[in-house]
């Protein structure tokens, strides 16, 4: 076995420590034939600190595109050349959404808008379809509005919004090369005034970007440091019109390395399949990241994309013997 | 007609990459028209309008 692994196995597994920036890197630079062992061993480090469930969640977007900011990978820019469209989700629909979810045994359901941080229109539209949805579907409201003030915080907490998503996106060190109408400081800000509202952290990122292999260790361990309660990990989905439309898509076994690498590194994290897997890694590549050290799927459709069917997940984690985490076990 | 994913015609050039696309992705264009369409996508379906043509939905 690699020495990494081995090292590994003593410091996380045992301890639930999440391995150092040097650890990380060791891992996602492991050859092919070493893959296998170490999302063996991502595995058994998800089982002893996460437990056997896997959380499922629902998203969806309640104001599409039109965006004032520059993130690269969006389509949602307003500022790129991309088809998509500014659009408003209405409060029966986005109910609707809410019920459609839930009814795949979801326990989240997280409300996203295309902005630098919500505006009063916004913060309006959430108050009541965030009541809205309360009077008709058991679920826990998640959100993801952009960067907060002090304020907008303190009212989403008094909401009772359980999570908060605000994505680091990538390393400190490469955040400037994908996004230039905001700061990875600016975000972070916002990230500690959640957590210091009592609302769970989610924060993760996109691999795909162009970063280095050292720059995914170096984001690893600065969410690592972020104590996310949840890391989302996305993997590019080229778009259209973006200023990255034309990068590769991730390398299935890169791809699978960096979800056992994130474990190693965030041993009691939720770590969830978000987008771009169908792409990155088709059907069996989704199975191993089970097995490998994601604990929690985004079921169903993406934000301007689609996912797999639902179905399709919930039969695998079925197959798998992975229970659905339950309501109650997170209420 | 065109292509409700890139938008250009249908009878120039192969859109066998947008029709493989198209199985993860709403439609963006009018297929009629080649308007733009606001679309919604939800976590069960897609719903697209175009200013002329309508509503049509996954």
């Amino acid at each position: 076995m690699a020495e990494i692994l081995e090292r590994a196995g003593r410091e996380v597994l045992d301890t639930g420590v999440g391995l150092d920036e040097a650890g990380v890197l060791a891992v996602l630079s492991l050859p092919d034939e070493d893959l296998p062992a170490a999302l063996q061993l991502a595995h058994e480090v998800r089982l002893r600190w996460c437990g056997p469930e896997v959380e499922v969640e629902g998203i969806v977007s309640v104001k599409t595109g039109g965006c004032p900011e520059d993130c690269h990978f969006c389509s949602q820019s307003g500022l790129f050349t991309s088809p998509v469209r500014a659009v408003w989700l209405d409060i029966p629909a986005l109910v609707e959404a809410a019920r459609q979810t839930a009814a795949t045994g979801a326990t989240e359901f997280c409300i996203v808008a295309a902005v630098r941080g919500p505006d009063e229109r916004l913060m309006a539209q959430l108050r009541v379809g965030v009541a809205a949805i309360r009077a008709e579907v058991d679920i826990n409201i998640a959100a993801s509005l952009g960067i907060l003030t002090q304020s907008q915080v303190d009212e989403l907490a008094a909401l009772g919004i359980h999570r908060y998503n605000h994505n680091l996106e990538t390393a400190r060190s490469y955040f400037p090369q994908v996004v230039t109408t905001h700061s990875w400081e600016e975000r972070f800000e916002t990230l500690q005034l959640v957590r210091k509202a009592g609302m769970e952290v989610c924060c993760g990122g996109i691999l795909g970007l162009g970063e280095t292999v050292a720059q995914r260790a170096e984001f690893a361990v600065q969410l690592a440091s972020l104590e996310p309660d949840e890391v989302p990990l996305n993997f590019l989905n080229p778009r259209p019109g973006t200023p990255l439309a034309d990068r590769p898509v991730v390398d299935a076994r890169d791809a699978l390395r960096a979800i056992a690498a994130f474990r190693l590194a965030l041993p009691r994290t939720i770590l969830r399949y978000a987008g771009g897997r169908e792409i990155t890694l088709g059907d069996l590549g989704t199975r191993d990241g089970l097995l490998g050290g994601i604990n929690a799927v985004i079921v169903g459709n993406y934000l301007t994309t689609l996912g797999r069917p639902a179905d399709a997940d919930l039969g695998l984690l079925n197959e798998l013997s992975m229970p659905v985490k339950a309501l109650s076990d997170v209420v | 007609m065109w292509c409700d994913r890139c938008g250009e015609s249908l009878t120039e050039g192969s859109h066998a990459t947008c029709a493989a696309a198209r199985s993860l992705e709403p439609p963006r264009f009018c297929a009629l028209c080649r308007r733009r369409m606001k679309v919604q996508v939800l976590p069960a379906g897609w719903r697209a309008v175009c200013v002329e043509h309508g509503e049509t939905t996954s």
